[in-house]
């Protein structure tokens, strides 16, 4: 806990000395940037802005690693699904995220639904392939048992294969959260008229360091504390079985 | 692997398939399992069929506890027969143990609670002992002994081991080596409380006799 606060206080001294050399129009000092986000929390822009964009962050996030497990698990099951998925998922892992947004919004216009599917599509594959890893590395020997003793579809994927799959899952989460917010920023500022990839947008045509830091700050805040409250917890309550190490 | 092979088992009977390691008994249990569909020949099960089965290792979800190992199998076992069980196994204190928090003689425990839990017509054993130091294995071969006293269950247990097979079994099965067939059936006539020493030691020198003759 002490090396990380350390760590901090050096960056934000690096942070002022850096502002004092570059200057205040290229690199803003840091309670400058403070008093910008304490302005934009009051006006209540900060709020509204920080919303459209979790919103977006976390229905394309859940369309994505949603998607991503059923189709991760088939094909991590089933030889056949395999060869047939292999080919479109290695197309879409190399798609470049730019081509997927603009060509979302030119088939389907600039909308909420284009922005979510373009946000999704580009999670999708490697949520997909890290499922995959997880199912085909499932246990043989307890599905045996799980035939044996006649469980039902519902008692395995519950209590034989999601817990197996587990690991699997907190990775893909743990990764696709910080992807998608990334593309998530490109999107809205390519297409959308508000959330921090907007604002950012704007703050950028007007060359204006001070708001392009406060939003993105802002914002990385927001998605610690989602890793700090949420993901961190999930993951222990997940793993709560695993012999704890001596 | 297996050879020509034909036996049935009289209900609420214990029989014991002894035979080398490698010749086939693993597989021949998971065919009447119904894990291996790929084999030439047919399996009757008993009227419904319902399986208990204990592998050679015990194979519990780690992710659970005891007591959800046992009644994920078993979703319509009462509570009186769990309770049952778990006081006969010795494993009343381990309910909400994990089973990475157990020895391998109580996970092997667990996967007899479990096996006995879904109150099979047939119950399969696979070397359910083994890698057990003796004396444990002769406790949990007592208790064993004891539940399936307690409520007969048609019972096919496959060992390497000639005394496992006599302590526990009606009739023993001789297998020869792969591709495998039965040698010979030894019955052991009495009931498994009233056998005394000489008695299984006339058994153990019948299995004997018939291995020699057989070669082995």
């Amino acid at each position: 806990m002490g090396a990380r606060l350390v760590s901090l206080v050096l960056l934000l001294a690096a942070w002022y000395v850096g502002s004092q050399v570059a200057g205040e129009r290229l690199l803003p000092e840091p309670q400058a940037v403070a008093a910008a986000i304490v302005h934009e929390a009051r006006s209540g822009a900060l709020a509204f802005n920080l919303g459209a964009t979790l919103a977006r962050v976390a229905v394309a996030f859940a369309i994505a690693m949603a998607l991503g497990s059923v189709i991760g698990l088939i094909m991590g099951r089933s030889r056949l699904a395999d060869r047939l998925g292999d080919p479109w998922l290695i197309v879409l892992l190399n798609l470049p995220a730019l081509v997927i947004i603009v060509l979302a919004y030119i088939w389907a216009g600039l909308t909420e639904t284009a922005a979510i599917a373009a946000v999704a599509l580009n999670k999708l594959p490697i949520a997909t392939v890290t499922v995959r890893e997880g199912a085909r590395s499932l246990d043989r020997s307890l599905d045996d048992m799980a035939q044996v003793f006649r469980m039902g579809p519902w008692t395995r994927l519950r209590h034989v294969i999601l817990p197996q799959l587990a690991p699997y899952l907190a990775a893909a989460a743990r990764s696709g959260l910080s992807l998608v917010w990334k593309i998530v920023l490109i999107v809205e500022l390519l297409g959308r008229p508000n959330g921090v990839g907007f604002e950012i947008g704007v703050a950028f045509q007007l060359f204006d360091v001070t708001r392009i830091l406060a939003y993105a700050l802002a914002f990385i805040a927001v998605m610690l504390a989602i890793e700090t409250f949420l993901v961190q917890p999930l993951e222990r309550h997940v793993a709560r079985w695993r012999p704890k190490p001596a | 692997m297996l050879g020509e092979l034909a036996f049935s088992l009289a209900g609420g009977a214990v029989a014991a398939l002894v035979g080398p390691s490698g010749c086939g008994k693993t597989t021949l249990l998971r065919i009447i399992a119904g894990l291996d569909p790929d084999f030439d020949g047919s399996v009757a099960l008993p009227a419904h069929g319902t399986l208990g089965m204990v592998f050679q290792e015990p194979r519990l979800l780690p992710w659970r506890t005891v007591e959800q190992n046992v009644r994920l199998a078993a979703p319509q076992a009462s509570d009186a027969s769990v309770d049952a069980l778990f006081r006969t196994l010795g494993l009343a204190a381990h309910r909400d143990h994990y089973p990475g928090e157990l020895s391998l003689g109580l996970a092997r425990r667990v996967a007899l609670a479990r096996a006995f839990a879904v109150e099979p017509d047939l119950l399969l054993l696979d070397e359910p002992f083994v890698s057990l130091d003796a004396a444990l294995a002769g406790r949990l071969r007592d208790e064993l002994a004891e539940l399936v006293s307690r409520r007969p269950v048609t019972t096919l247990l496959v060992t390497h081991d000639v005394d496992e097979a006599i302590g526990l079994a009606d009739r023993l099965l001789l297998l020869s080596a792969s591709p495998a067939r039965v040698l010979a059936e030894v019955p052991v006539a009495r009931p498994r409380a009233a056998r005394s020493a000489e008695e299984l030691a006339a058994v153990r020198a019948e299995v004997a006799r018939r291995l020699k003759q057989a070669n082995l």
